[in-house]
C-alpha cells in the first residue's frame, strides 16, 4: 500500500502534477476540473451501545463504517491525483446524539455538504433536517420506513434497507423449496423490524410461516442453549427457522439445536448482508485485501456502504468536474452514472427511494452461500429491484423532487 | 497482444521445417493452481501442470519456448520451460501481478501489480527490476505497442488507460475511459488501441497518434440484462477484420467489425468468458469461462461455437503455441 500514506500521496501529488504540467494531462473525454478542486466529504458515526448481548465471544468492530469512508477516500485521491482533485474526509464518531449533531454543524459550518452518515434512523432525519442543502449517504441504518415513507430529499441510501435483505433471503428459501417457517423474534425493536420485513417477504414470495415465537427467555444461553432450544422450537413441521435477533442475543444458539433439524436462517445462520468477507468475486478480492490492510480486519456491511457512499460521491465528481452537492444528487438518482461496487453488476440509485441497488450475499460465517437476486425473479426493469421496496411500494418520488 | 501473433507467426515459419506438430493451447485455472494444456488438433486436455498461486496472466516469449505465468497469490511472475514443462525460475514480480505484457524485445515484462497500484518492469533475462512506475488503484490491463514505444496500463478503479514513455520508463498521460477497464489490445500496426470497461459495459477505441477516443462500443445482446454485459478480453483478427470481445456474466463473445466498428453478432460460450486467443492460422478462437470452467472453440470463418473444452476450476488466461 505504499503509495497510500498522506505524506507520500502528497509528494505524489506535487510530482504527478510537476509530470502532468509538461504534457497534455488528459483525454478530452475528461470533464475539465478546476485546478486543485479540493472534495470534503463529513464522516457522522454515531452507533448506540445495544446493551449486554450473549453472543459476545466475537465481539462487532467499533469502527465499522469509518474504516470504509476512509479507504474509499484513498482510493479516491489515487485517482484524483490523476485528475487534479484531492478528497479529504472530516471525521465525527461520537459517543451521543446531542453530540454527532453539533458535529454535523460545525463540519457544514466549515464549508463540507457531502456527508456519509452512520447512524440510527431517527437520527439521520433530524440531520437530514438540520444540512437541507447538503447530501447525506446513510450507510448506518436499515430502516424500512426511511424508503418508504420519509423519503428524505438529501438523503441516499447505501446500506440496503431490511426489506431487501429479506427478500434476499426469502428468494433463496422459495429456490431451495423451503417454504415452511419458524418464525423467532427477539424482544428490541430492531428485532421487530426486521421480523416486519421477513413477514412482508414470505407473503411476497409464497412462504409460509408455520408459526411465530417472541424470545423471552432471560436465561445465559451460552449453558443452556442445548436443553431449552429444542423444546422452544417445537411447532408444526418447518423447513427452515428464520430468527430475528439483529444484535445477536441469541440467535447464534438456534442452529444445531433446533427441534427439527433444519437450517437457521435470518440475522444468524444463513445470513443476507450488503457485504462479507467471504466476498472475493468481480474484483472484490482486492477491495477486500486493500481494506485489510487498511484496518487489520474485515470489511464488513456498513464499512462497505460508506465505502460506495465516497465511491459513489468521487465517481459523480469525476463525471462533472465538480462537487455540488445538488449536481451530485440528480446524477446519482438518473440512470448515467453505474457505480463499480464490485458485486458484479453496474450498482444506480433507485429514483424513487434513493435506495442503492445491489446484489446481496447470503453468507455463512466462512462461505459465500449464494448471492440473490435468484435466476428467474424477473422484473421489468432490473431483476434487482426484485429486491425491497419497487417503485409502486413506496410513496417516495425523490427524483422528481428538489431537496 | 500483437506480439503474441508475431510470436505465433514466427513459430509457425520455423515449423514448415520442423515437421507437423499440433499447435498447443495452456490455459491458467485461477482456482486449481495449475494449466490446462490442451491439444489443438484433437481438442482434448492432454496434460495439468501445476504452477504457483492463483495464476491468471500469460505470455509467451517471442520463440515460443517460455511462458510466463503471473501466479498472483505466490507474488511472482513464474517462468515455465515449455520443453520440459518445468518452472525454470520467478522473476521478482512485485505483489500480486495479474496482467502483463512483454516488449516487442523479449525481455521487459510489464506487469501490473493490483494490490499495489504500480507496474514494475522487469529485465526477464537479468531478472532485475528496472522500474516501478506509479499508476491508478488497481492496475489490471497491460500492453506494449507494437513498435514498443508505449506501454498502456489500464486502472480498475481510477478508470484510466496510463500511457507509460518505454524509452525512460515514465507515465507520460492518462487517458480516462468507462468504469472498471480490464483489458487493453493494440491493433497490429499499432494505430490503435482498444480498451474495454467492465462496468462501463463498453470498448473504447483509441487512436494512438492523438491518444483519443475514436470510438466507444456498446453490446446489446437480446434477453441479456445490460447490467450483466461486461467486456473483459479482447482480440483482433491479423487481418484487420473482425475483433471479439468477450462479455463476462453475459456469457457471449461479441464479434465487431474492426473497420466500421459494427458488432456483427454474440456468440453463446460457456459462464463468466474472460480472456482468448487465436491458433495459429486464426481459425479457431479459445474462450475461457470462468464460472462453467471450460474453454470454448469458435470456428472464426463460420463464426460459430463448435465445442467446449473442460478445464480446471476458474480458467482465467489462454495462450496458444504452434
Amino acid at each position: 500500500m505504499r503509495p497510500l500514506a498522506p505524506s507520500l500521496l502528497a509528494c505524489l501529488l506535487g510530482a504527478f502534477a510537476a509530470a502532468l504540467a509538461s504534457h497534455t494531462p488528459l483525454a478530452a473525454e475528461t470533464p475539465a476540473a478546476p485546478e486543485g478542486l479540493q472534495v470534503r466529504i463529513g464522516y457522522l458515526g454515531y452507533t448506540p451501545d445495544p446493551g449486554p448481548l450473549l453472543s459476545n465471544v466475537i465481539g462487532e468492530p467499533r469502527n465499522a463504517g469509518l474504516r470504509g469512508a476512509e479507504l474509499a477516500i484513498i482510493d479516491s485521491n489515487s485517482t484524483g491525483r490523476f485528475l487534479k482533485q484531492r478528497y479529504e474526509l472530516t471525521t465525527a464518531s461520537v459517543e451521543t446524539p446531542e453530540e454527532l449533531l453539533a458535529a454535523a454543524k460545525a463540519q457544514h459550518a466549515d464549508g463540507l455538504r457531502l456527508f456519509v452518515v452512520n447512524a440510527p434512523a431517527p437520527l439521520l432525519t433530524q440531520l437530514a433536517a438540520h444540512l437541507p442543502d447538503s447530501l447525506l449517504f446513510n450507510a448506518g441504518s436499515a430502516d424500512d420506513a426511511l424508503r418508504t415513507d420519509a423519503c428524505l430529499p438529501n438523503v441516499l441510501h447505501t446500506l440496503p434497507e431490511r426489506a431487501m435483505l429479506a427478500d434476499a433471503l426469502l428468494q433463496f428459501l422459495v429456490v431451495r423449496q423451503w417454504k415452511r417457517a419458524l418464525l423467532i423474534v427477539g424482544p428490541r425493536d430492531d428485532d421487530k423490524a426486521y421480523a416486519a420485513a421477513l413477514r412482508r417477504s414470505a407473503k411476497r414470495f409464497g412462504v409460509t410461516l408455520v408459526a411465530e415465537k417472541p424470545w423471552t427467555f432471560d436465561n445465559d444461553q451460552r449453558r443452556s442453549a442445548q436443553a431449552d432450544m429444542p423444546l422452544f422450537t417445537q411447532a408444526a413441521e418447518y423447513d427452515v427457522v428464520l430468527v430475528a435477533d439483529e444484535h445477536g442475543d441469541f440467535g447464534e444458539y438456534l442452529p444445531y439445536n433446533t427441534w427439527y433439524p433444519r437450517p437457521v436462517a435470518g440475522t444468524q445462520g444463513l445470513v443476507a448482508t450488503g457485504w462479507h468477507k467471504t466476498v472475493e468475486t468481480y474484483g472484490a478480492a482486492q477491495l477486500q485485501k486493500r481494506f485489510e490492510a487498511l484496518a487489520g480486519r474485515w470489511m464488513n456491511d456498513r464499512d462497505f456502504a460508506a465505502w460506495i457512499g465516497v465511491r459513489a460521491v468521487a465517481s459523480a465528481v469525476t463525471r462533472l468536474g465538480n462537487a455540488d452537492a445538488t449536481a451530485i444528487r440528480m446524477l446519482q438518482l438518473s440512470p448515467d452514472l453505474p457505480l463499480d461496487g464490485f458485486k458484479g453488476r453496474k450498482l444506480s440509485f433507485r429514483p424513487w427511494d434513493g435506495q442503492l441497488r445491489q446484489p446481496i450475499p447470503l453468507v455463512q460465517p466462512r462461505a459465500l452461500v449464494s448471492t440473490s437476486p435468484q435466476d428467474g425473479f424477473l422484473h421489468p426493469f432490473s431483476e434487482l429491484d426484485s429486491l425491497g421496496f419497487d417503485a409502486p411500494e413506496s410513496r417516495c418520488t425523490l427524483a422528481e423532487r428538489t431537496p | 497482444m500483437p506480439r503474441l501473433l508475431t510470436a505465433t507467426l514466427a513459430g509457425s515459419l520455423l515449423l514448415a521445417t520442423g515437421g507437423a506438430f499440433a499447435a498447443t493451447a495452456y490455459v491458467s485455472n485461477e482456482k486449481d493452481n495449475n494449466l490446462s494444456v490442451i491439444d489443438l488438433d484433437s481438442l482434448t486436455v492432454t496434460a495439468t501442470l501445476p504452477v504457483g498461486k492463483r495464476p491468471r496472466g500469460l505470455a509467451l516469449s517471442r520463440d515460443n519456448t517460455l511462458l510466463y505465468i503471473c501466479a498472483s497469490d505466490s507474488d511472482s511472475v513464474q517462468v515455465m520451460d515449455l520443453a520440459t514443462r518445468q518452472i525454470i525460475k520467478d522473476l521478482p514480480s512485485g505483489a500480486d501481478p495479474e496482467q502483463f505484457a512483454l516488449h516487442p524485445n523479449d525481455r521487459w515484462l510489464y506487469i501490473s501489480n493490483e494490490d499495489d497500484a504500480l507496474v514494475t518492469v522487469v529485465d526477464t533475462q537479468s531478472s532485475q527490476v528496472l522500474a516501478q512506475i506509479d499508476v491508478g488503484v488497481e492496475p489490471e490491463g497491460m500492453a506494449v505497442s507494437p513498435d514498443g514505444k508505449w506501454a498502456i496500463n489500464t486502472s480498475e478503479t481510477t478508470n484510466m488507460l496510463h500511457w507509460i514513455d518505454t524509452a525512460t520508463q515514465t507515465l507520460v498521460d492518462n487517458t480516462l475511459v468507462d468504469q472498471r477497464p480490464r483489458h487493453v489490445e493494440f491493433n497490429h500496426d499499432g494505430s490503435q488501441l482498444w480498451a474495454s470497461a467492465e462496468i462501463g459495459g463498453t470498448v473504447s477505441v483509441v487512436d494512438v497518434a492523438t491518444r483519443k477516443i475514436v470510438k466507444t462500443l456498446r453490446f446489446e445482446i437480446k434477453g441479456v440484462h445490460p447490467d450483466k454485459v461486461q467486456p473483459v478480453g479482447v482480440k483482433l483478427t491479423r487481418d484487420g477484420k473482425y475483433a471479439f470481445v468477450a462479455l463476462g456474466p453475459a456469457n457471449h463473445v461479441a464479434v465487431v467489425d474492426a473497420k466500421t466498428f459494427e458488432v456483427l453478432d454474440y456468440l453463446l460460450v460457456g459462464r463468466r468468458v474472460w480472456h482468448m486467443a487465436f491458433n495459429p492460422d486464426e481459425s479457431l478462437l479459445l474462450a475461457t469461462n470462468g464460472i462453467s470452467g471450460d474453454v470454448s472453440v469458435i470456428d472464426v470463418k463460420a463464426l460459430k461455437v463448435t465445442k467446449s473444452i473442460k478445464v480446471g476450476r476458474y480458467p482465467w488466461g489462454v495462450v496458444v503455441t504452434p
